[in-house]
């Protein structure tokens, strides 16, 4: 069927998909980051070298700050993945509404400003007698960590829970003929296979606890102190640049350094599974409702909270701070429903900015060349563990002059979500891609698809699922973004959601608070929303429990397709 | 489809995004020397034209002014050079917390011909760090809202161009903390205890020395100086009210004092406005009318009071940030800061004072909101000077 003509326009297609590929997430990158991050480095430290790292280094303070930053990010960790695996298991096995429902439900944590959680989570120890006395949580290390399972419990269950069910359960299965109990066959069968999602969920789960700002600072109480924190404290409350970008580039180091160790972890990998025949056995009841039964208590006590708050008014309870949200309040240069709408215009840009720029990185590091794999698994995860004030400030100084005035722009504002948004992209859809079943290409490439149609009738719609899932952390980012947002300039009718809400918490009275708490809850339902769309938005090739290779006979039909293209 | 496993291309991986991030930074380097050469010419300038606009304003300033109405026609609106005939739009680099009612700046441009952008930064800090990043580049004209505890950093960066605004006549000298005029005083805030009415255990404290006092124990909650603006605000207040500053902490961590990381928290989580169970906090003179005005249900007399003897005051500045190429716009709207159409919507709307004599306060601050008429005060250079030892002392003793 190939002529040489055919096969030349191939090859042409196939150098300019593989340029497109690899050209559009570096400019993103060069541009929006390493530019900006250099520039910032490079102001700071740039007279005098490495110089006043040493002081800075040779300080207890400092050893200390990184220490705790470290251990609480790992604790944190650790604990987020205990506490959301048996959800993942739970949620892997749901199907139709009821999975939507679930991953949406849960990945409303996401978008609550800290100063909310905080507030939420404080109220929550009150109620239960944990403000002082022998079980003290608050002001203590444990708020920290429990504030940081309820923000990236969704991390872990979204993406161990999609990767799950695309798994062969018949292994376990054959497991469990064998004698094995049910923990055994967890864990000697089922998590060596779940490691790839296990090592990308936990790699994004560190880095956000490692940049916490707001959960340190609210909940840990005032003595606490993290890199991320250190950076602030050093850039805007003593203006000492010099320490800042000293900081930024030791958490830059740190970062890099445990990105590599997780990709290793997530590269290996077993073999790819075969074809999953019928769905798995239920999870047993005990189970299910015991999974449900933390989720409610771990998510649902501090929403239930921030819920009741903006239900307060005056002595009873009515829907008058939601229906205030329409009206603008002094503190804000728009009304709240202006800014709700502004985040979700935002939100979109930043979305489809980090499905573009996620979706050719993850190809990129799945069939890219082996150091090109690493750079763009490393750099693109990297603004994940950049401090805010070095992103937001970088930006500032490094894109001020034409062709890239982009500093006072609103655009900047999604590009600057985008970058927090990609890695998740990227992380859900690695995994899969690489677990994809070589035979299905094989057939394709038997029957004369070249690479890149194998790649877009294959290899896309199958990582569909994961491609969704990180579009729908992307978009829950960009949503509750605050920080970047709060240190790059903005025009009044550029202010979001979540910066309106930090402005009317910060005048005394009733009204403010209440519509603070009802604009919370808005942007909960929003999110929850708009992930069960993005989720449920399947394209016509999802294929079913196994990741897109449900049954023979789909896998058959999926053949026949392939033929008929060609 | 299992990947070879090679150590040596991670390491390739680490270099190579470290010699792009050396090479991105090389290039920064280069606009960084752009931009030092022309923060100093820029200097240069301001020394140059120090004195010119002041005697500019002195004779043409009151005789400029095209507004119509009676009240205001005794100020200058449009800056102390003539506009030219066709004055360009301006921007207005500001904190989160500016907030004006939308007739105040449009009558401004209604006056004068200029329209208005606003560039909202962040807080005082954030927006004075960034002003000082982008010097000689500026991210706009005029900068609004730094304080007296930012204004020496601010000023010993060379951020703003002199003007001396002929509407100054109508400000007390003592909030002209600049006697070169590089900086505008436009209104300012008193951060003071304030206290629950009816949680007090006892009778209201009247002096700073009160709150160590047993019937207080447990009653007060403060905000780290180190992340908090009010926080910062009090240490400063305790520096220059009390005797001993340190032994006056040590005997307030002995009474059972409660730091936060900011404002919200405190406010809302410890104090009793919030549900926590404190009945005293580190807050504003103006968050008694702010309690009135944003009640639920709404109520007559504010549920809290203020501690005037434990008040530092604050000043926010506005001043034409240097680099600008609309000098006689930018001195227009600092002009039109110190107008009544400006100095009355501050109240309400960012919960501040106006500086100006002739302001009319709005009733709700008239009945409801306190200022201190001796309030504690410190110098800015010294503030500058001392910030990060007092503040590293304060750490040390109340959380060490």
């Amino acid at each position: 069927m190939d002529g040489p003509v055919g096969r030349d326009r191939s090859r042409i297609a196939g150098l300019a998909a593989r340029w497109v590929a690899v050209g559009v997430p570096t400019v993103f990158l060069t541009v929006f980051f390493i530019y900006p991050i250099g520039a910032i480095l490079w102001r700071g430290l740039g007279e005098e070298g490495l110089g006043p790292m040493s002081d800075l280094f040779a300080s207890p303070r400092t050893r200390g700050v990184v220490w705790f930053t470290v251990w609480q990010a790992l604790a944190s960790t650790v604990i987020t993945l205990l506490a959301a695996l048996p959800a993942a298991a739970l949620v892997s096995r749901m199907r139709g509404r009821r999975r939507h429902l679930i991953r949406g439900l849960i990945t409303v944590p996401f978008v609550l400003p800290t100063v909310v959680v905080a507030g939420a989570f404080e109220g929550v120890f009150f109620r239960l007698g944990l403000d002082q006395g022998d079980f003290r949580m608050r002001h203590t290390v444990w708020a920290i960590l429990l504030a940081h399972v309820f923000f990236n419990y969704s991390v872990v269950v979204r993406i161990v829970g999609s990767f799950w069910s695309g798994l062969d359960h018949r292994l376990e299965e054959q497991a469990r003929v064998l004698g094995a109990g049910p923990l055994r066959t967890f864990w000697a069968v089922t998590l060596p296979r779940l490691r790839p999602a296990i090592a990308s969920a936990c790699a994004i789960v560190f880095l956000f606890s490692f940049t916490s700002f707001g959960v340190i600072l609210l909940l840990g109480g005032p003595r606490r102190a993290t890199v991320e924190t250190e950076i602030y404290r050093q850039a805007v409350t003593r203006g000492e640049l010099r320490s800042a970008a000293a900081l930024a580039l030791l958490q830059l180091f740190t970062v890099l350094a445990l990105i590599a160790v997780a990709t290793r972890l997530e590269r290996r990998q077993p073999a790819p599974t075969g074809v999953a025949h019928r769905p798995p056995k239920p999870l047993r009841r005990a189970f299910r409702w015991a999974n449900l039964a933390v989720m409610a208590v771990l998510l649902g006590a501090p929403i239930a909270i921030l819920v009741e708050r903006s239900l307060a008014v005056g002595n009873g309870y009515g829907f008058d701070h939601y229906l205030a949200l329409t009206e603008r309040v002094p503190q804000l240069p728009a009304s709240a429903a202006t800014a709700l709408s502004t985040s979700l215009v935002f939100a979109t840009a930043a979305t489809a900015m980090a499905l573009t720029v996620g979706t050719l990185t993850a190809f990129v590091v799945v069939y890219g060349r082996l150091s090109l794999r690493r750079m763009f698994d490393l750099g693109l995860t990297l603004p994940l563990g950049t401090s805010a004030v070095t992103i937001g400030f970088g930006i500032l100084i490094a894109l001020d002059e034409p062709p890239l005035d982009l500093r006072t722009s609103w655009w900047i504002i999604p590009v600057a979500h985008a970058l927090v948004g990609t890695p998740f992209v990227v992380r859900t859809m690695v995994p899969v891609l690489r677990r994809i079943d070589p035979q299905i290409r094989e057939a394709a490439a038997v029957l004369g698809a070249s690479p890149n149609r194998v790649r877009r009738l294959i290899d896309l719609p199958i990582a569909g699922r994961g491609m969704l899932v990180g579009a729908g952390f992307a978009f829950a980012v960009s949503l509750g973004e605050f920080g970047a947002t709060s240190f790059l300039p903005r025009r009044p009718d550029t202010l979001t959601a979540p910066l309106a809400l930090f402005r009317l918490l910060s005048t005394p009275g009733e009204l403010l608070r209440g519509q603070a708490m009802a604009l919370a809850v808005v942007l909960m339902g929003i999110v929850a929303l708009s992930v069960v769309a993005i989720e449920a938005n399947r394209t016509s090739y999802e294929l079913g429990p196994g990741f897109g290779v449900g049954s023979f006979r789909r896998c058959a039909g999926r053949r026949q397709r392939v033929a008929e293209h060609l | 489809m299992t990947r070879p496993h090679s150590p040596v291309s991670l390491t390739t991986g680490l270099i190579g995004l470290i010699v792009i991030v050396l090479i991105a930074a090389a290039c920064g380097n280069d606009d960084n020397g752009g931009d030092t050469g022309s923060l100093a010419d820029s200097a240069e300038i301001t020394d140059e034209t120090a004195d010119s606009p002041t005697d500019d304003g002195e004779a043409i300033g009151p005789g400029e002014t095209t507004d119509e109405t009676a009240e205001s026609s005794q100020y200058a609106t449009t800056g102390g050079n003539e506009l030219p005939a066709d004055p360009s739009g301006i921007t207005l680099l500001t904190h989160d917390s500016f907030a004006l009612s939308d007739e105040t700046l449009a009558a401004f441009t209604a006056q004068t011909g200029i329209e208005v952008t606003l560039l909202q930064a962040g807080d005082t800090g954030t927006m004075v760090a960034e002003a000082i990043l982008t010097a000689g580049n500026p991210l706009g004209d005029v900068m609004f809202g730094v304080d007296n505890t930012f204004l020496a950093r601010a000023l010993n960066a060379e951020l703003f161009e002199p003007y001396e605004s002929p509407n100054l006549a109508d400000v007390p000298d003592v909030f002209k903390l600049d006697p070169q005029n590089r900086v505008t005083p436009i209104d300012f805030g008193d951060v003071c205890v304030n206290y629950w009415t009816d949680a007090l255990p006892a009778d209201p404290p009247t002096t700073l020395e009160d709150l160590t006092a047993p019937e207080f124990a447990g009653q007060l909650v403060v905000q780290n100086p180190e992340t908090s603006s009010p926080g910062l605000a009090f240490l400063l207040a305790t520096i220059a009210g009390t005797d001993d500053w340190e032994q006056f902490w040590a005997d307030l961590k002995d009474n059972g004092v409660a730091v936060t990381a900011g404002w919200e928290d405190a406010y809302y989580g410890e104090f009793i406005s919030g549900g926590g169970e404190r009945s005293m906090v580190v807050s504003y003179a103006s968050s008694p009318p702010a309690e009135v005005i944003y009640a639920s249900p709404p109520i007559d007399t504010p549920p809290t009071g203020v501690l005037l003897d434990s008040c530092f005051r604050q000043i926010e500045f506005a001043g034409i940030l240097s680099g600008t190429d609309h000098l006689a716009e930018a001195q227009a709207l600092i002009d039109f800061m110190l107008t009544p159409t400006f100095q009355d919507d501050v109240p309400l709307n960012m919960f501040v004072f106006p500086v100006a004599d002739s302001a009319t306060l709005p009733q709700a601050f008239v009945d409801h909101a306190q200022t201190a008429d001796d309030p504690l005060f410190v110098d800015p250079a010294d503030i500058e000077a001392h910030r990060d030892e007092w503040t590293d002392r304060w750490v040390e003793i109340v959380l060490g």
